[in-house]
């Protein structure tokens, strides 16, 4: 009969699940903040932010739980990629502020052909 | 409750406390406080599933690093942000609705899950530290992993440094070609001054 407790809930008596769902909601929120700040684009990329954290928390907790260090790797990995896309979308931001004096997502499809 | 339980639901609520308050607050700067501290929350989440390692890596590459870049950059752009969010009372039922059936759709997910039988690893023999545990595959298994994510930052960056770089004209500018290639007759030259003239 293989175990289906893991060590870690055994020891915290925190299940799975109460991760996982702290994980959605924070996941939810940061797809709401995209509707709910939809001109600027500043606090769009921190809701994408909070999105891959969230993400991050998963991956973290179902390594924790499944004793596979995987998961953190994975984790690490993301994380590497989140703080590139910061970069890279802030200098955006700011050239794109330094030509058109303003970050209204509206006039950026000035750039269509 | 367990001390971990009480740990858990504080670091959670304050999580998604801060959470809400990044999209929600009015003025951007504190967008940004709060998602610091969404991000030492979530580091002590980390440290509740006994991932030190990715903890310690959070609050020094999100809040060293990412978050006060951000910071930086909502500080030295000079914006109007309330007029950003007019408007934006026209999406709120969209975002609203779509926010809810996303989240009800994930509670089902996460409501019926189970762990399948034999997907928990045995616990190794040897008893490792967490950092060690990672070390041990980082530089291994997931070499290329590790050399990818390397070549990832490498090209964010040289895209960063291509992006922001202006020329200016007419900003003064170190020519170390021209100070070199100085001889002392273009510098400088010996004037014979009468008494009384002056230099015209």
């Amino acid at each position: 009969m293989p175990n289906t407790i893991s060590p870690i809930e055994a020891a915290t008596g925190i299940a799975l699940q109460q991760f996982l769902t702290v994980a959605a909601i924070l996941f939810t929120l940061g797809a709401f903040g995209i509707f709910l700040n939809r001109k600027n684009v500043i606090i769009i990329l921190m809701s994408i932010e909070l999105m891959l954290l969230a993400v991050n928390i998963n991956l973290v907790s179902f390594s924790a739980y499944l004793n596979d260090i995987t998961g953190q790797i994975y984790a690490l990995i993301v994380l590497t990629v989140a703080a590139a896309e910061a970069a890279i979308g802030l200098a955006i931001i700011v050239i794109y502020f330094r030509n058109r004096g303003s970050i209204a997502v509206d006039d950026i499809n000035s750039m269509r052909g | 409750m367990t001390i971990a339980g009480f740990f858990f639901y504080l670091f959670s609520i304050v999580l998604l406390g801060s959470g809400m308050m990044v999209i929600t607050a009015r003025n951007p700067v504190h967008s940004v406080l709060f998602l610091i501290l969404a991000f030492f929350n979530a580091a002590g989440l980390f440290i509740l599933l006994g991932a030190e390692f990715l903890a310690m890596i959070l609050v020094i590459v999100y809040v060293g690093a990412v978050a006060v870049l951000f910071l930086f950059v909502v500080m030295t752009l000079d914006i109007d942000f309330s007029e950003l969010r007019a408007g934006a009372s026209r999406y709120l039922a969209v975002g609203l609705g779509i926010g809810l059936i996303l989240l009800a759709e994930l509670v089902l997910v996460v409501g019926s899950f189970a762990v399948a039988p034999g997907a928990i690893q045995p616990i190794p023999a040897e008893q490792v530290t967490n950092t060690a545990a990672i070390g041990r595959v980082l530089y291994t298994k997931y070499v290329y992993f590790f050399e990818l994510s390397g070549a990832v930052l490498l090209v964010a960056m040289i895209g960063t440094i291509v992006l922001t770089l202006r020329h200016r004209v007419g900003a003064k500018r170190q020519d170390v070609a021209e100070q070199v290639g100085r001889r002392r007759e273009d510098a400088m030259e010996v004037v014979k001054v009468q008494t009384g003239k002056g230099i015209s």
